[in-house]
């Protein structure tokens, strides 16, 4: 079992209060596995992220525990974590384009960040350029700065630069959200290529395109208003998501085939609460088509089938087909 | 009838604009009334471009733009208020679009200043609700709020109710639900149906090929400045021609069908070569390979003949 996360609580420190942006997380990510995670903006996924990686200062951490390997990750412990960080657990940040220093030219920066972590930058270039031909890059882009690189280059090279210590978790974050079609899947393509290759063990990736992941992922979790709604292989959540966000939110995805003139979409009629003073029991009742007396209370995240976690107290009316709830 | 004929854009880049970057290269097409027309393509493709120069937001250096019978790049004044009545756009991000220390009613009342000072208070008011209820918005609920306090959809939404203020013909919808989450951003879609089908003409600009195919008639595919394709929008999609579409249509993510290894089908030989085998390579020459859906030359950016 590659990452353990334990009803993992972590809360933003605001002068209105405590922002609850997770709040009780449980999931395990196996070894090779590469879990998708979506959801709306605000749910909580880049900070689910993050918090595995680096609280800030606006961050603590509440309650939970996260196992990595076997071992427990001391996340709220900043020094601590410097011993984990780059080697074992590794991220590419939502703005990995401006996550290159612009002053130095990439060859510079990758030495100066492997000397950082006590690594000899002569010992791991062949490593480096075999790494660079995977993605398509050439060695020239070594000699280069920044700015010299397209978009989509750059994306690459920080996926490259993260994973070079072979860790044992890589999260992505929106890594391509900001890429034209084209290279969407090409940078898609090389994550699961890094998998396949085994420099990372397992990965998380945290996107709102569903569709990515769906190309990509062997799982995937949905978080709505920083609790996970559901979690299942993504095939498992095509055909028989239980949960009826996740259902409404598969249904609200335009594919091309579909059109207007034939077959209209609908979206989800409200929006998310806040997270500053979020409503007890679901907190999706108030938007949820299916919301009974029951839902004031909160539904706990169970095992409805192996490795199909939901939380709600209507999934079992859900397994009707696809458009009933939709 | 908005009507694009050969139309050009060269920016001046770098050091005293010594260098000129072609941005839109001859493109041609036209929006008529309750017609969605979906121009798609990637960054830098000039897409954006073709969008600002409709909206008069930038100059046109070749071609011309006309609405009905006026020639857009020569209004002045009066006429160029008088265009804005007709021709509004709304833009990616609802944010920055509007000015943050206005309440959403003061955002409104300065269309009212410019457009329609001789309404009374009542008759604004009610031309405001309309407006609103044109985009499924409770006014009660929306116009004492300032933008941070909506959100982007519903900020969204809120800017086509004002474009929609004025006697609106086309709608310059530039990149308007990228921004959005998945579960609002069909609403707005949705929205844009709606309005189509009370006569709006629609630019819907997007790299989305996904959303375009939703939503349009008309479907023009740009790269780097040129149309590569363009056509009913079923048929461009249901039998692309160009090498270039192929393979933007195989790139996009699926829901129920994955990324295959398959090579993307041969297209054939290069229709502008075939229909006359002297002809120019790399002009903006556009084909028909069937009715109302015409291809441009396969190697059109490379300069040589195919």
């Amino acid at each position: 079992m590659s990452l353990q996360v334990n009803d993992l609580r972590v809360y933003y420190r605001t002068l209105a209060g405590d922002v609850k942006a997770l709040d009780g997380v449980t999931f395990e990510i196996a070894d090779g596995e590469i879990m998708g995670l979506a959801g709306e903006s605000g749910c909580g996924k880049t900070t689910l992220g993050n918090s595995l990686v680096l609280l800030d200062g606006r961050m603590k951490q509440v309650g939970g525990t996260v196992m990595l390997d076997g071992a427990p990750l001391p996340i709220a412990d900043f020094n601590e974590m410097r011993h984990f960080r780059y080697r074992d657990i590794s991220i590419i940040p939502q703005y990995a384009m401006s996550a290159l220093n612009p002053t130095r030219k990439i060859g510079k920066m990758i030495g100066e960040l492997l000397e950082s972590r006590d690594v000899r930058y002569r010992e791991i270039r062949p490593e480096l350029e075999r790494r660079l031909g995977l993605v398509g890059l050439g060695l020239d882009v070594l000699q280069r700065y920044p700015i010299e690189l397209s978009g989509g280059m750059k994306q690459r090279m920080v996926m490259v630069v993260s994973t070079l210590l072979d860790p044992s978790l890589l999260i992505a974050d929106e890594i391509t959200s900001a890429l034209d079609v084209s290279s969407q899947k090409a940078v898609a393509q090389a994550l699961q290529s890094f998998r396949d290759q085994k420099f990372v063990r397992s990965m998380i990736v945290v996107t709102h395109d569903v569709s990515i992941l769906y190309q990509i992922a062997d799982t995937l979790a949905v978080m709505y208003a920083g609790k996970l709604a559901e979690k299942a292989a993504t095939d498992v959540m095509m055909q028989r998501a239980k949960h009826p966000y996740t259902r409404m939110l598969i249904a609200s995805l335009p594919e091309v085939g579909v059109r207007y003139t034939e077959h209209k979409l609908t979206g989800i009629a409200g929006t998310p609460p806040s997270l500053l003073n979020p409503p007890t029991g679901c907190r999706f009742r108030d938007r949820c088509p299916l919301a009974i007396e029951q839902c004031a209370e909160e539904p706990p995240f169970v095992e409805v089938e192996p490795g199909h976690s939901v939380a709600c107290w209507r999934a079992d009316d859900v397994a009707a087909p696809k458009d009933s709830v939709a | 009838m908005l009507t694009l004929d050969r139309v050009s854009k060269v920016y001046k880049v770098g050091a005293f604009g010594g260098t000129e970057l072609p941005a839109v290269r001859d493109v041609s097409f036209t929006i008529a009334p309750g017609e969605v027309v979906s121009l798609i393509g990637e960054s830098g493709s000039g897409k954006s471009t073709i969008g600002k120069m409709i909206l008069r937001l930038i100059g046109i250096n070749g071609g011309i733009i006309t609405l009905g019978d006026t020639n857009v790049a020569t209004l002045k004044g009066a006429a160029l208020r008088d265009y804005y009545r007709e021709v509004q756009g709304v833009f990616q991000d609802p944010f920055s679009s509007c000015n943050p220390i206005f309440k959403v009613e003061h955002i409104f009342s300065l269309v009212r200043g410019v457009y329609f000072h001789s309404l009374s208070g009542a008759e604004w008011r009610s031309k405001v609700a309309e407006a609103l209820g044109a985009v499924a918005l409770e006014p009660g609920q929306v116009l004492h709020k300032y933008p941070h306090q909506l959100s982007g959809g519903q900020l969204q939404r809120l800017l086509v109710a004002r474009a929609l203020l004025l006697d609106t013909k086309i709608l310059v919808a530039d990149e308007i639900i990228s921004m959005l989450d998945a579960s609002t951003r069909i609403d707005v879609l949705n929205l844009l149906g709606e309005l189509k089908s009370r006569g709006l003409g629609i630019l819907f600009i997007t790299h989305d090929l996904s959303l375009g195919n939703y939503i349009s008639e008309k479907t023009v595919i740009l790269r780097r400045g040129r149309v590569v394709e363009m056509g009913e929008t079923s048929k461009v999609f249901g039998n692309p021609t160009h090498p270039y579409t192929r393979m933007l249509i195989a790139s996009v993510p699926q829901l129920h069908k994955r990324w295959g290894d398959e090579a993307i089908a041969d297209p054939g030989p290069c229709r502008v070569h075939a229909a006359s085998p002297s002809g120019p390579a790399g002009t903006a020459l556009l084909v028909e390979v069937e009715p109302d859906h015409s291809v441009a030359c396969f190697r059109i950016d490379e300069g040589v003949p195919c």
